[in-house]
């Protein structure tokens, strides 16, 4: 059909965020038995802060839709893409289909950056707690750290399950910044801390809680205890920012 | 964008039988409650709440615990939809309608401010308040409402997205004009619609 308008000009044509648009993902890596991170190349790019998601909208033949939000895992100096980095949960319709169908080369309607208040927009010193997959928002403010300011003070907590569990393991390896602490089963050796986060752990990071700013995010309960753990601490309320993943609470 | 269609994605979440058409467009169909907060748990103590109509008002009004137990309670059906797109259906809580809240208050403005213990805020305009549409609640199916879900008490508005909802809501004050609240300010939509996906800014 012809237009009864003429075509928007090129300058009116609103920017993300907001705009659904069609991503190609371009790599695929596979981070542990249960997470990937998958790099999208966005026709309509803009600089996130480190700690903001994407909405991500999957469409059936039939018209059927479902949307979900994920955590940008990438630094905003990585310019044209991001990447994200997603828990399959077996449960789940969107997760599954990213770890099991999505390859290199496919489509994925996207739209972001969103949110504004889980964002680490350079406090320092900064102490970061992740459980489980709660880590990938996290490691778009350590990664945007080491690129722009490798010395400012950001330490990580990370808290999972299993050594096969570590997402980024590698990556975390290779600064000094993260504390590990194994729940379930350490790996052969292992002489650091095991057992959830506790005062010790946060006493032990070095960050001052009189001037820090924390980060949490994780399970419901994880968020819970560390904020607990924060605010015995020390840390200022207003300078505790939580995010609570997980399907139910 | 109605032609893409995702390769290989079918949909496993759709919602039970004949309830589709209650789940808003983005929306999925969850059975649980998830819990949602910017921020540590807030601990409120009945013995020292109270709930407050203030700001731009001919009599501002409160009411301690014992005050407001004793206003006429309401059985709320609705269903419940988050922004972050989980729905949930046919849930219910108990408590004293916006309106009742309002009588006697005489509101000057057009719009109010929801503020909570523990510093939350969101803004609603008095129409999404009124007529029998908003509640002050404090039990959640029968039960007293978890503090996880903002106990003792929490704003509900179950026709816009949840975060209007405030948790331990502790009073709404009356404003003249429009303001952004806690999301409202960090990239979330003024009014927050779930039926037209007002969920962000330029939505």
């Amino acid at each position: 059909m012809e237009r009864l308008t003429p075509e928007p000009a090129a300058a009116v044509v609103p920017k993300a965020p907001g705009r659904w648009q069609l991503a190609t993902v371009t790599a695929i890596t596979v981070e542990t038995p249960t997470v990937k991170s998958f790099t999208l190349a966005l026709p309509i790019w803009m600089p996130h802060l480190p700690g903001q998601h994407y909405d991500v909208r999957l469409t059936a033949p039939d018209g059927y839709q479902a949307q979900r939000s994920y955590s940008i895992a990438s630094s905003p100096l990585r310019e044209g893409e991001i990447e994200l980095t997603i828990d399959r949960l077996d449960d789940g319709e969107v997760s599954p289909y990213f770890h099991d169908v999505v390859e290199v080369g496919d489509r994925i309607e996207v739209r972001g950056p969103f949110a504004a208040y889980f964002v680490w927009t350079g406090e320092e010193p900064t102490l970061l707690l992740g459980g489980g997959s709660g880590v990938v928002p996290l490691m778009a403010m350590l990664r945007h750290k080491r690129l722009t300011a490798p010395s400012l003070e950001m330490r990580l907590i990370y808290s999972v399950r299993l050594a096969s569990d570590v997402i980024y393991a590698a990556e975390l390896a290779a600064g000094d910044e993260t504390q590990l602490t194994y729940t379930r089963v350490p790996p052969p050796g292992w002489e650091g801390h095991t057992g959830r986060v506790d005062a010790a752990m946060i006493a032990a990071s070095g960050v001052d809680p009189a001037r820090g700013a924390a980060f949490a995010c994780g399970s419901h309960g994880f968020v819970e205890t560390s904020s607990r753990l924060l605010l015995e601490a020390g840390f200022a309320p207003e300078r505790i920012k939580t995010e609570r993943y997980g399907p139910t609470g | 964008m109605s032609e893409f269609f995702s390769r290989g994605f079918g949909g496993r979440r759709r919602p039970p039988e004949g309830k589709a058409d209650r789940i808003p467009p983005g929306q999925y169909y969850e059975a649980g409650f998830p819990v949602l907060t910017a921020g540590p748990t807030p601990q409120v103590d009945t013995g020292s709440w109270s709930f407050r109509v203030d700001g731009v008002v001919g009599a501002a009004r409160s009411w301690s615990w014992e005050e407001f137990q004793a206003l006429p309670f309401e059985e709320v059906p609705c269903d419940i939809h988050c922004v972050t797109k989980w729905s949930k259906l046919d849930t219910s809580f108990r408590g004293v309608s916006v309106d009742t809240l309002l009588e006697g208050a005489e509101p000057l403005g057009d719009y109010a401010m929801a503020f909570s213990y523990g510093g939350y805020t969101t803004n609603l305009p008095l129409e999404d308040l009124t007529d029998g549409k908003a509640w002050v609640v404090t039990e959640w199916e029968g039960e007293p409402l978890p503090v996880e879900h903002g106990g003792p008490a929490r704003l509900l508005v179950p026709h816009l997205y949840f975060w209007k909802s405030a948790k331990w809501v502790a009073g709404l004050r009356l404003m003249d004009h429009d303001e952004p609240g806690f999301w409202e300010s960090n990239g979330y939509h003024m009014h927050g619609d779930p039926w037209r996906e007002e969920r962000y800014w330029n939505d």
